[in-house]
């Protein structure tokens, strides 16, 4: 129904503009049949660049109206979020007010100066005042930023080791994410993927006789408890993917053959976010829309009240399943997340 | 400059008179700049309405997911199953999309048609330096056209790996249908493409370094012979890089070799690939991949600076400054491709230097954008349609510009990498700017192209629609990004997550569908014109630059006698002391009359 909605309109688009097509073509009979533009043009289009100036306005502020309250820019839920957040803000407010000033002057010139038949443009070629001005001042804005943006990233990719962070591998294949807790003794075993064995459960090639790998934990869904800061070692099996975590404003690739790694401490378990009142209003918006998709939604086998969730979801074009690569994150408290923890099979365990 | 060479007035008599041409010399081997331009520009807006019609499709596919379509069925056939477009061929549109718009509508025909239509025209040259190897590109680039074309027909689908085509996807036909034959394809193509481009690129270095007419210094070239003199060196230096990057790709493919795969496993086994690296094809791919936006933007910048000098009426502001910042964005280009890969998993420091290098390249684009405003200032402007794509140029050159401030900052790049912001960014900052570059440069330069001029008012309706369009599209998509949607999803519909952001991007779709329709004004008053279009004056625009010295009617050598002379800058606009509001290059000084120019 909707694509022949689609189609319809596309035909009635078509047809609008052969007609406006037409029209133009034979308004050009009987005028000066010069194909450069006179006054007439000049006045026209002068106004219209105004016009075009505040449809510019217009379309930004409908964009903040609508889709402006973007909550993977607000309510970080990793120590390091926030810094990053009014980095992200900052750099905002600098591209708007230059935004609009420059867009401004571009096209309220190109109205104010449209040309007349008789004017004469001023014959002004340089500046070199001019020319200083506008060099300078950028140079001490992004001097400001980049000084900015540096300490956050070192701040980010320096993983303290001093923290005692928990080692978490993050283990990508086509299409789906497995994590791999490294137990008591906070090591990874060893792994490879020419260890792989299938039949006997393998699945991430760990080195069966490596001590370390005794008491890891592999496991299909993400648990971290609140304030512990953790590192996570990645690897891929097949192709390269990418590990994002919008929420947590993480994100790394994932690359065969090496292992990259990712550091955070979560700070809002996932029970306080689903309170928090930004997100209960996105949620509940969210569901209003859902309502109205009932039968779709019901068709593709998914609940029909959405409940928020962390997510990790791949964001490196991997392959036909791209789209529906995801694992979910839950951030508890300590004693949560130990109890969890209890109930999950070590390594050895687990293998057939 | 004292080493400006004038070889040609020896041999004036000999190359003007004596061809007498078949229609195969004429028109398709020809040799002559001109009409290779024209082929370039041809070629390309056939390459261009496929790429455009490709991304109608996904972005159909965006907004109304996975609903059937008669459009889909008619087109995409087997990949269409009951008119449901398939994830696989989804992502081979996006990725064929992406190759087509960058490398073959906008390298090869922005810089192809305009490099060898105005080169020799505007420094006063009778053709290329060799008109032989300059039609063996236009050639060579022609077969990687036919041969990417063909991909779409493969068995088990195009390239699909997305234009940046990483391995180990774009590496195992197991991993991906389109990695087999159609990656095979891919990677022929663009290796022809390449060495085309190359041959291009080596002929208008050459070119413009020796074959300037008399009086035309570097500092009197137009700034449209600067920008392609350094996108040509862009060219040299970066293109060979990519060439041996997909070269080396195809050894992994086809002959065992391990330079990009490592410890891989999959569909059940383990294979043999060890100690390569996907991250070392990232740096090949994006050595090339940053400076090529430089090579896509660079001649649209070129293109707008002259057009509104003449519209305007007045001398482009800063013309000094305006080099200066063409060779530094030129040289900067070269060393910022790391901002491509701050999550590749390369040690965080590189990711420090790149992004200064990176933030940097804002500086001389700035100072770009402010010289164009002021350009502007107390002009005489006259809108034509050439000078409207210019302004509108200028337009979505800062609204793109201004969030690479975002992405190249490596720490907020952290959450908006590979979402629709990055889509957002690159579209308007070197995809619409740079197309609008091309369209103005269409209609500014198509009465020297085909002798007649095109329709202004068809024109006007086509800037206007397209221009609104363009933000529309483009517009929302930063806030979607901003809202962490991933790029290159064929749904998003397995994201509860992400619903709230559905009918947004139904609004961007119509607007891309009616941005799309709008380029059929353009093409009708495009080929209508060449037959039925008013024939043009000798210098419709009164520019002052020396193409428009030369006779509208199309002949071997450019000009009948000798070549013009040149004594002045080519921007003497409104020049006090003359009657004129534009002096030609060719016009001595009078007594007394200084060279303002710096």
């Amino acid at each position: 129904m909707t694509a022949l909605l689609t189609i319809i309109i596309v035909l009635f688009v078509a047809v609008a503009l052969w007609q406006m097509v037409k029209i133009f073509d034979l308004a050009q009979v009987g005028t000066s049949n010069t194909q450069v533009a006179d006054d007439n043009d000049n006045k026209i289009n002068g106004y219209l660049m105004i016009g075009f100036l505040i449809f510019i306005y217009v379309i930004t502020i409908l964009s903040f109206w609508y889709l402006g309250d973007l909550p993977l820019m607000s309510n970080a839920a990793s120590a390091h979020g926030p810094e990053l957040d009014s980095l992200m803000i900052i750099s905002m407010v600098v591209i708007f007010i230059v935004q609009t000033i420059t867009q401004f002057l571009l096209h309220y010139f190109a109205f104010k100066y449209r040309g007349e038949k008789g004017k004469k443009a001023l014959f002004y070629a340089d500046n070199n005042t001019l020319e200083f001005i506008w060099t300078i001042i950028p140079v001490i804005v992004l001097a400001g930023l980049i000084i900015w943006g540096l300490f956050t990233w070192n701040d980010i990719m320096n993983i303290n080791e001093d923290d005692d962070p928990m080692v978490i591998e993050l283990y990508a294949q086509q299409f789906n994410w497995k994590a791999r807790y490294s137990g008591g003794d906070n090591v990874l075993g060893k792994a490879n993927v020419r260890l792989i064995d299938i039949d006997r459960a393998n699945v991430l090639g760990i080195d069966e006789e490596d001590p370390n790998a005794q008491d890891d934990v592999i496991v299909t869904e993400l648990h971290l408890p609140l304030g512990q800061p953790v590192v996570f070692k990645m690897r891929s099996q097949d192709v390269l993917h990418s590990a994002y975590m919008p929420h947590f404003r993480a994100q790394m690739n994932c690359v065969p053959g090496m292992v990259t790694q990712f550091g955070f401490t979560p700070t809002i378990t996932t029970a306080e976010m689903r309170e928090n009142p930004d997100m209960v209003e996105k949620v509940k918006n969210i569901n209003e829309l859902r309502r109205d998709r009932k039968e779709e939604i019901e068709e593709m086998g998914q609940e029909l009240v959405y409940e928020f969730d962390y997510l990790l979801i791949c964001n490196k074009i991997c392959g036909k399943s791209h789209y529906n690569m995801q694992m979910k994150i839950i951030v508890e408290t300590q004693e949560e997340y130990d109890a969890w923890m209890k109930e999950q099979k070590t390594f050895p365990n687990s293998l057939n | 400059m004292s080493a400006t060479i004038d070889t040609h007035s020896h041999d004036d008599d000999h190359d003007v008179h004596h061809h007498k041409e078949t229609f195969v010399t004429k028109y398709i081997f020809s040799q002559d700049h001109k009409m290779i331009a024209k082929q370039y520009l041809i070629t390309g807006t056939i390459m261009g309405v496929i790429g455009v019609i490709m991304s109608i499709m996904f972005r159909m596919q965006i907004a109304w997911p996975e609903q059937p379509n008669v459009l889909f069925e008619a087109i995409l056939g087997k990949w269409a199953p009951d008119g449901v477009m398939d994830a696989d061929i989804y992502l081979a549109l996006v990725t064929i999309h992406g190759t087509i718009m960058v490398f073959f509508v906008l390298t090869a025909g922005l810089s192809g048609t305009f490099s060898n239509l105005l080169i020799p025209l505007q420094i006063g040259a009778r053709d290329m330096a060799s008109g032989f190897l300059n039609m063996v590109s236009y050639w060579l680039f022609f077969i990687s056209c036919i041969i990417m074309i063909s991909s779409l027909f493969v068995e088990a689908g195009p390239a699909a790996a997305g234009w940046t085509i990483y391995p180990p996807l774009s590496a195992l036909p197991m991993a991906q249908g389109g990695s087999g034959m159609g990656m095979t394809l891919w990677l022929v193509s663009m290796a022809i493409f390449i060495a085309s481009s190359l041959l291009g690129s080596l002929n208008y270095i050459v070119t413009i370094i020796n074959l300037r007419t008399k009086g035309m210094s570097m500092t009197r070239l137009p700034l449209t012979i600067w920008t392609f003199f350094v996108t040509a060196i862009l060219g040299v230096v970066s293109f060979p890089v990519l060439l041996s990057a997909a070269l080396l790709l195809i050894m992994d493919r086809s002959f065992g070799t391990s330079f990009f795969l490592s410890d891989i496993f999959i569909q059940g086994e383990v294979l043999h690939y060890q100690g390569g690296s996907p991250v070392l094809f990232e740096h090949l791919f994006w050595f090339l991949g940053h400076p090529e936006v430089y090579i896509v933007i660079l001649p649209a910048m070129g293109l707008v600076s002259e057009i509104m000098a003449s519209s305007s009426r007045k001398p482009i502001f800063g013309y000094r400054a305006m080099i200066a910042s063409i060779l530094a964005i030129g040289f900067l280009s070269t060393i910022v491709w790391g901002h491509h890969m701050f999550i590749s998993g390369m040690n965080p420091f590189l990711g420090s230097v790149f992004t200064f290098t990176t933030l940097l390249i804002a500086i001389p684009s700035a100072v770009k954008a402010f010289n164009w405003i002021t350009t502007l200032w107390k002009g005489n402007l006259q809108m034509n349609p050439a000078m409207l794509f210019s302004i509108g140029f200028v337009s979505t050159f800062i609204t793109g510009g201004l969030t690479g401030i975002i992405l190249g900052d490596s720490a907020l790049d952290i959450n908006v990498h590979d979402t629709y912001f990055v889509i957002a960014h690159f579209h308007l900052v070197m995809g619409i700017s740079a197309l609008y570059g091309m369209f103005a440069g269409i209609y500014h330069w198509y009465p020297k192209m085909f002798g007649r001029m095109l329709n202004k008012n068809l024109g006007y309706l086509h800037f206007w629609i397209t221009a609104v369009c363009a933000y529309g599209v483009f517009f929302p998509m930063h806030f979607i990004g901003m809202a962490g949607l991933p790029r290159r999803y064929y749904t998003n519909s397995n994201f509860p997550l992400f619903d709230d952001l559905a009918n947004a991007n139904v609004i961007i779709t119509i607007f891309a569908i009616i941005g799309g329709l709008a380029q059929l004004i353009y093409l009708y008053n495009f080929f209508s014109s060449i037959f039925f279009g008013k024939k043009a004056e000798q210098n419709p625009w009164r520019s002052t630059t020396l193409e428009w010295t030369a006779p509208m009617k199309h002949i071997h050598g450019n000009w009948p006698g000798a070549i013009p002379h040149v004594y002045r800058w080519s921007y003497d606009y409104s020049k006090p002391g003359h009657d004129d509001d534009f002096v030609p290059q060719n016009i001595p000084m009078k007594e007394g009359e200084e060279e303002l120019q710096h």
